[in-house]
C-alpha cells in the first residue's frame, strides 16, 4: 500500500447513512462524501442499493455487501431500512458498530416502536441522531444508549447513562406532544 | 356487497400511507418559516418547522439562493429563544443550509457566545456548527476557546474540538498544528472516545514526521488505550511504522508482538483490524500468518453475515500470494459456497479455488455447477478462469473440469462469458494432449447451436488444425458440413476451408470432401464458392500448376510470412495495372508480434485464434531470471521488462545499466554492474535508491550482488511495491554502495580488509509508457469496431509549437509507448494534418486502441485530437491522463 493511499484510511470514514422505506424512498440521509455529487446520483445509488439488497433477510442479523467498489452494511426492521456505506478498504466490523449504534438508538428514541410512520413523526430525533453518530464522515459516537441519551437530554451530560427505562419515560410526554402538534 | 370497500376500510390503506409531512409544500413550509420572526417565539412551533425544512432537505428539494439566505436569516433570530431543545434543531439547520461567508457573520457572535456557555451541550455543538461553516480569518480568533475545548473536562465538547480539528486540518494545516500540545494531553483522556478522536488528530497532525509517529505508537503500544476505535487506530499506525522501518530483512519484526496481543482483544473488530493488518505486512511469512490465519478461520463460522464477509475477504486477498497457508480453512469455506449472503458465497468459491488441492477437485466442482445459475455473468467468468488454470495446475482432473466447461457452455450466457469458457476448452486440449477429443467433441456440439459468428469461426479453424491428426478425424465431418448448410456466409466460408484442411491432411477423406465440396460451387456467397474453387482445385493437384503436396499444404496451413496489417497497407497502396502484386514486396518487419484480435480482455495471450503471440526472447529470459529469484516470487507475472538504460557515462570506472521490470503491484530494477579497474575487486555491491521523488513506491527487497570482479558483470537488484494495477510513476536517485578491496594484479589476490566507498549515478524515471506493451492488431479497423463503443474517451490538446509534425507525432508515440499500426507513424512530409492508430495493452492485460489527428498550422503550432478505445473506460481515460500530463 502506498503512502498517499493510506492516508485516507488513516481513521474510519463513514460514506453515508440512509434510512429507506419498504419501497426504497427516504425517511432520513445524510451523505458525508462527494462521492455523489448530484442529486440524481444520490438517488440512484439509493435505488441501486435498495434493489440488491431487498430481497435479503437483514433482519435478526446485520447484512453486509460489497456494491459499486463500496462496502454497505444494512439492517431491516418492519418497513425500515438502515444502511451505511464506506470505503472498500474499512474495516467491516467498524461499520456494523456504527450500523449498530444507528439502529438501537433509533429503537431507544421510538421507544422500540420502529416503524415509518413513527420514524417520521419523529424525524426531528432521527435527524439528530445521525448527526451525534457521524460528523463530517468521523465517528462520534457507536453506544446507543449514549447516542439516544444526547439526543434526548440535548446531550447536555452524558455521564448519565440512558436506559431504556428512564429513556421511555422521557419520551412518553415529549413525542406525544410532537406527534400531536404535527398532526395539526 | 361492496366487499372491497369494506376491506379497504379494515385494512386502513389510509392509515399505511399517512405521512405527517403529506402533502407538505415548499412554499407553504417557507411562509410558516416567518414564525421565526414572532417576538413572543413559540419553541415547538418553531422546532416543527425547522423539522419540515429538514424534512424537504432530505427529500433533495431544493432553495433558491433568496429563499435559502431568507431561511437562514429567519433562523437566526431564533438564538433569541432559551429553549434548548429549539437551539439543538437551529445548529442542525445552519450546517444543513450552509450559509456563505457573509452570511456566516450573522451567527458568529451567537455561536461564540454558545462557545462560552455553561451548558455543555451548547458548547459542544457551537464548536462543531461553527467550525463547519467558518472560514480561515475567524478561525485565528476562535482559536483560543478550541485549545481549550479539547481538554475540556467534559468529553462531548472535548470531542466536538478534537473532530472539527481533523476537518480544519485539511483548510488551514498551520493553525490546527499549533494545537499538539493539548491534543497530546487529550490523548492521555480517560474518556475513551476523546482518545480515539485526540489520537486520530495527533496522527494527522504528525504523519509526515517517522520519527514522532514511531514515538506515539511506541509509547502507546505500551500504555492503556481505552476503545476499541481507538486500538484499531493504533494497529493501522503500527502497521505504518512497520512498514516504514523495511530494513530488517532478517529477525523479528518491530511492533509484531503488540498486533500479535491484538489477536486475543476483546472487541472482534480489533481482532479483525490486526489479523488484516498481519496479512497486509510486506513479505509476511507463514509463521507470522498462522496466528491471524487462525482467529480468520474462527470468524468464517460465525452467526454474523459480516464477520464472515470480512473473514473470507481478507483470506481471498492472503490466497493470491499465500495460497499455502489459507488451506487449513478449505473445510470452514466449503461450507460458505451456501452462504445466503452471495457476496459471502462468491469470496468463498474464489479462494477455493485458489487453494483447491487435487482431491477436492470434483467436490469442489459439483458446488460450484449449483452455485453458478444464480450469480452474474460476469462472475462466472472469473470462475471460468479460475478452473482453467486449476486444469492446468492438476491435469488428471480434466475430466471433471472438461465436463463443467461443456455444461456450463450449454447453458446460457452473453458472448464473453462463452469465449471465456471456448478459450478455457482450447486451452486445455492443447495443454493435455488427453483432453483433446474430448474437447474437440464438446466445441463441435457447441457450434451446432451457437449464436455468435466469431466464436464459430475460430471453433472451425481450430478444429481443421487439430481434428485431421485425431485418430477418428470422420466424426467432426458432420458437423462441420452442417455449418454449410445452416448458418451464415462468415460461418460457411470458415466451414469450407475446414474442410479443406481434413481433404488435405487425411486421404482417406479426400473423396469425400470433394463431393461436399463442390456442393459448394453453388453456394450463393461468393466467398464460399470463391473458397470451395481453390480448395478443390489446390487439393486436386491440377498439372496447370504442379504442385506437390507438401505444398498444398503449406498452402493450407502455413501462415502468411508478411505482418497482416503491412500486406493490407501494401495492397490499399497498390494501384490497379499491368504490373501484378508482388507479396515479396510487403514489408517484412515486424515490430513487434501481431496479436489476434480479441474481444474479451484475456487474461492470458492464448485461447482461439493461433497463433500465440510469442514473447520476444529478451522478456523470455528476463522472465527466467527474476523468477529463480525467490524474493521475487511473489510479484506474480512479469508485465514488460524495459531495455537497459545507462547509469553511468561511457568510459567509467564503473558501468551500470539498469532494466525496468514492470509486474502488477511491484517494479523491480535489475541495476547490471561491470567493474572495469583491474586493481580492485567490489564486494556487497547495491544500489542505494532514493524514492522521494517517487511517493507511491516503497522499497520492499534489496539484493546486493556479493562480489563484482573486474570484467564480469553482475547484478544487484531492487524492488519496489507500489498500488496495484495503477501506473504509478516517479523519478528515483541512484548511489552505487560498496566495498571495494585492492587486488594484487600479480597475483590477483584481493587484499581481506575493503573500505565502503559509494559513486553517484544518474537518475532513474518510472513513465506511463512503461506500463504499456507494444502490441499491434493486424486490422486496427475491426479491432476497433469490436471495441465497447462506450468506453471511447475524446479530447483534444494543444501541443504547443513543434519542429515539424513528424516530431510531433513520434513525441506523442514515444510518451504513450504503444505499437504505431498500418505505418502510421510515418508523416509525409509537407503534410499539413496527419492521422496515426497506435494499439497496445495496458498492465492489466488491458488492451488499449488510439487514434490521434495531428494538425499543424502556419507558426508550427500543433494540435491534436486523441481518441481511445479500451477493453475498460478507466484505462481509457488512464491515456488520457497519460497524455495531458506528458
Amino acid at each position: 500500500m502506498a503512502h498517499g493511499e493510506y492516508l485516507k484510511e488513516s481513521y474510519p470514514s463513514v460514506k453515508n447513512i440512509l434510512l429507506l422505506d419498504s419501497e426504497g424512498k427516504r425517511v432520513a440521509v445524510k451523505y458525508f462524501s462527494d462521492d455523489w455529487p448530484t442529486l440524481a446520483a444520490k438517488l440512484s445509488f439509493e435505488k441501486s442499493l435498495f434493489t440488491k439488497t431487498a430481497k435479503t433477510n437483514a433482519r435478526s442479523e446485520a447484512e453486509i455487501t460489497m456494491f459499486d467498489s463500496y462496502i454497505v452494511v444494512y439492517k431491516f426492521v418492519q418497513d425500515l431500512h438502515f444502511f451505511v456505506t464506506a470505503g472498500s478498504d474499512e474495516n467491516e466490523l467498524i461499520l456494523a458498530a456504527v450500523l449498530q449504534g444507528f439502529f438501537d438508538a433509533v429503537g431507544l428514541l421510538l421507544r422500540n416502536d420502529v416503524e415509518k410512520r413513527t420514524a417520521l413523526e419523529n424525524l426531528d430525533l432521527i435527524l439528530l441522531c445521525i448527526d451525534e453518530i457521524v460528523d463530517g464522515g468521523i465517528i462520534l459516537e457507536t453506544d446507543a444508549n449514549t447516542i439516544a441519551g444526547k439526543v434526548a437530554t440535548n446531550g447536555s451530560d452524558n455521564t448519565v447513562t440512558f436506559s431504556e427505562q428512564t429513556l421511555s419515560q422521557a419520551f412518553a410526554t415529549a413525542r406525544e406532544h410532537l406527534a400531536r402538534s404535527l398532526l395539526n | 356487497m361492496a366487499q372491497p370497500l369494506v376491506k379497504k376500510d379494515d385494512d386502513g390503506d389510509d392509515e399505511m400511507d399517512y405521512s405527517p409531512f403529506l402533502g407538505i409544500e415548499k412554499g407553504a413550509v417557507l411562509q410558516e418559516a416567518r414564525a421565526f420572526h414572532d417576538p413572543q417565539l413559540d419553541a415547538r412551533r418553531c422546532s416543527q418547522v425547522i423539522t419540515k425544512l429538514l424534512y424537504l432537505l432530505n427529500q433533495g428539494e431544493t432553495f433558491t439562493k433568496v429563499e435559502a439566505t431568507e431561511v437562514f436569516f429567519a433562523v437566526t433570530k431564533l438564538f433569541q429563544s432559551k429553549d434548548t431543545g429549539l437551539r439543538r434543531m437551529v445548529y442542525l439547520i445552519i450546517k444543513e443550509l450552509s450559509p456563505s461567508n457573509d452570511e456566516v457573520i450573522i451567527v458568529t457572535s451567537s455561536l461564540m457566545k454558545d462557545m462560552n456557555s455553561k451548558t455543555d451541550m451548547y458548547r459542544a455543538n457551537a464548536i462543531r456548527v461553527l467550525c463547519r461553516i467558518t472560514d480561515g480569518t475567524l478561525l485565528t480568533q476562535i482559536e483560543r476557546y478550541l485549545k481549550q475545548a479539547i481538554v475540556d473536562k467534559n468529553p462531548v465538547v472535548a470531542s466536538a474540538a478534537l473532530v472539527s480539528g481533523i476537518h480544519l486540518l485539511q483548510t488551514n494545516p498551520e493553525i490546527v498544528k499549533r494545537w499538539s500540545n493539548e491534543v497530546q494531553e487529550a490523548v492521555q483522556s480517560r474518556a475513551a472516545l476523546v482518545q480515539f478522536h485526540a489520537l486520530a488528530l495527533l496522527h494527522q497532525i504528525r504523519q509526515n514526521d517517522r520519527l514522532a509517529v514511531s514515538k506515539l505508537v511506541t509509547s502507546l503500544t505500551k500504555g492503556s488505550v481505552r476503545s476499541p476505535l481507538a486500538q484499531c487506530l493504533l494497529i493501522r499506525y503500527t502497521s505504518q511504522v512497520i512498514r516504514e522501518t523495511n530494513n530488517s530483512q532478517s529477525g523479528e519484526r518491530p511492533f509484531f508482538d503488540f498486533l500479535e496481543s491484538c489477536l486475543r482483544h476483546k472487541a472482534e473488530m480489533v481482532i479483525f483490524e490486526a489479523a488484516r493488518a498481519i496479512t497486509e505486512l510486506t513479505g509476511v511469512t507463514n509463521r507470522e500468518l498462522t496466528p491471524a490465519i487462525t482467529v480468520l478461520q474462527l470468524f468464517l463460522s460465525s452467526s454474523k453475515p459480516v464477520l464472515r464477509f470480512a473473514a473470507v475477504r481478507t483470506l481471498n486477498k492472503v490466497a493470491m500470494t499465500h495460497p499455502l497457508a489459507v488451506t487449513n480453512c478449505n473445510i470452514d469455506m466449503e461450507s460458505l459456497i451456501s452462504d445466503q449472503n452471495r457476496s459471502i458465497a462468491t469470496l468463498a468459491i474464489t479462494t477455493l479455488l485458489k487453494t483447491g488441492n487435487e482431491s477436492s477437485v470434483d467436490r469442489l466442482m459439483k458446488q460450484i455447477t449449483n452455485f453458478m445459475s444464480d450469480i452474474a455473468d460476469e462472475f462466472k467468468i472469473v470462475v471460468v478462469e479460475a478452473i482453467r488454470s486449476l486444469c492446468l495446475k492438476f491435469p488428471l482432473k480434466y475430466r471433471s473440469l472438461m465436463n463443467f466447461l461443456s455444461n456450463i457452455l450449454r447453458e446460457e450466457g452473453g458472448f464473453e462469458y462463452k469465449k471465456a469458457i471456448v478459450d478455457s476448452i482450447v486451452i486445455l486440449i492443447r495443454d493435455i494432449p488427453d483432453a483433446k477429443e474430448n474437447g474437440l467433441i464438446h466445441l463441435c456440439e457447441f457450434i451446432e447451436d451457437c449464436e455468435f459468428t466469431y466464436l464459430s469461426t475460430q471453433i472451425l479453424h481450430f478444429l481443421g488444425n487439430e481434428g485431421p491428426k485425431t485418430s477418428d478425424p470422420s466424426k467432426y465431418i458432420r458437423y462441420i458440413y452442417n455449418r454449410v448448410i445452416l448458418e451464415n456466409a462468415t460461418v460457411r466460408a470458415a466451414a469450407v476451408s475446414t474442410l479443406a484442411k481434413f481433404g488435405a491432411l487425411v486421404g482417406s477423406l479426400k473423396p469425400r470432401i470433394f463431393v461436399l465440396l463442390r456442393r459448394c460451387l453453388f453456394d450463393i456467397d461468393d466467398e464460399v464458392r470463391d473458397r470451395a474453387t481453390l480448395y478443390l482445385n489446390t487439393l486436386q493437384g491440377d498439372d496447370s500448376i504442379g504442385e506437390t503436396d507438401n505444398d498444398v499444404k503449406e498452402f493450407l496451413f502455413g501462415s502468411l510470412d508478411v505482418p497482416l496489417s503491412n500486406l493490407e497497407t501494401s495492397l490499399q497502396n497498390y494501384e490497379p495495372s499491368e504490373e501484378p502484386f508482388d507479396i515479396s514486396s510487403v514489408p517484412k518487419e515486424v515490430k513487434s508480434q501481431p496479436l489476434t484480435e480479441k474481444k474479451a480482455p484475456g487474461k492470458v495471450p492464448t485461447g482461439l485464434g493461433a497463433p500465440i503471440s510469442n514473447p520476444t526472447p529478451t522478456v523470455d529470459a528476463y522472465e527466467k531470471l527474476i523468477s529463480s529469484i525467490p524474493e521475487f516470487s511473489s510479484f506474480g507475472k512479469l508485465f514488460k521488462s524495459s531495455a537497459p538504460v545507462e547509469l553511468t557515462e561511457a568510459e567509467t570506472e564503473y558501468a551500470v545499466s539498469v532494466v525496468k521490470h514492470i509486474f502488477d503491484g511491484h517494479v523491480v530494477f535489475q541495476y547490471n554492474c561491470t567493474n572495469t579497474i583491474p586493481e580492485q575487486l567490489l564486494e556487497n555491491v547495491t544500489v542505494f535508491v532514493d524514492a522521494s521523488e517517487a511517493e507511491e513506491f516503497s522499497e520492499v527487497v534489496l539484493k546486493p550482488l556479493r562480489s563484482l570482479p573486474y570484467d564480469s558483470p553482475g547484478q544487484t537488484f531492487v524492488a519496489f511495491e507500489k498500488p496495484e494495477g495503477v501506473p504509478a510513476v516517479g523519478k528515483f536517485s541512484n548511489l552505487l554502495k560498496f566495498i571495494v578491496k585492492e587486488v594484487d594484479p600479480a597475483t590477483g589476490e584481493a587484499e581481506d580488509e575493503g573500505v565502503e566507498d559509494e559513486y553517484q549515478l544518474e537518475d532513474l524515471e518510472i513513465v506511463a509508457a512503461d506500463y504499456i506493451l507494444k502490441v499491434g492488431v493486424s486490422n486496427f479497423r475491426n479491432a476497433w469496431e469490436s471495441m465497447d463503443p462506450d468506453s471511447e474517451r475524446v479530447d483534444e490538446y494543444g501541443l504547443g509549437a513543434r519542429e515539424s509534425l513528424a516530431e510531433a507525432v513520434s513525441a506523442v508515440i514515444n510518451l504513450l509507448g504503444m505499437q504505431p499500426c498500418e505505418g502510421t507513424d510515418v508523416v509525409p512530409s509537407n503534410s499539413r494534418s496527419h492521422s496515426c492508430l497506435l494499439s497496445g495493452i495496458f498492465i492489466g492485460n488491458v488492451k488499449v486502441l488510439v487514434r490521434l489527428s495531428f494538425g499543424i498550422d502556419g507558426p508550427k503550432q500543433v494540435a491534436m485530437k486523441l481518441t481511445v478505445r479500451s477493453d475498460d473506460p478507466a484505462i481509457s481515460d488512464a491515456i488520457h491522463e497519460i497524455v495531458a500530463n506528458g
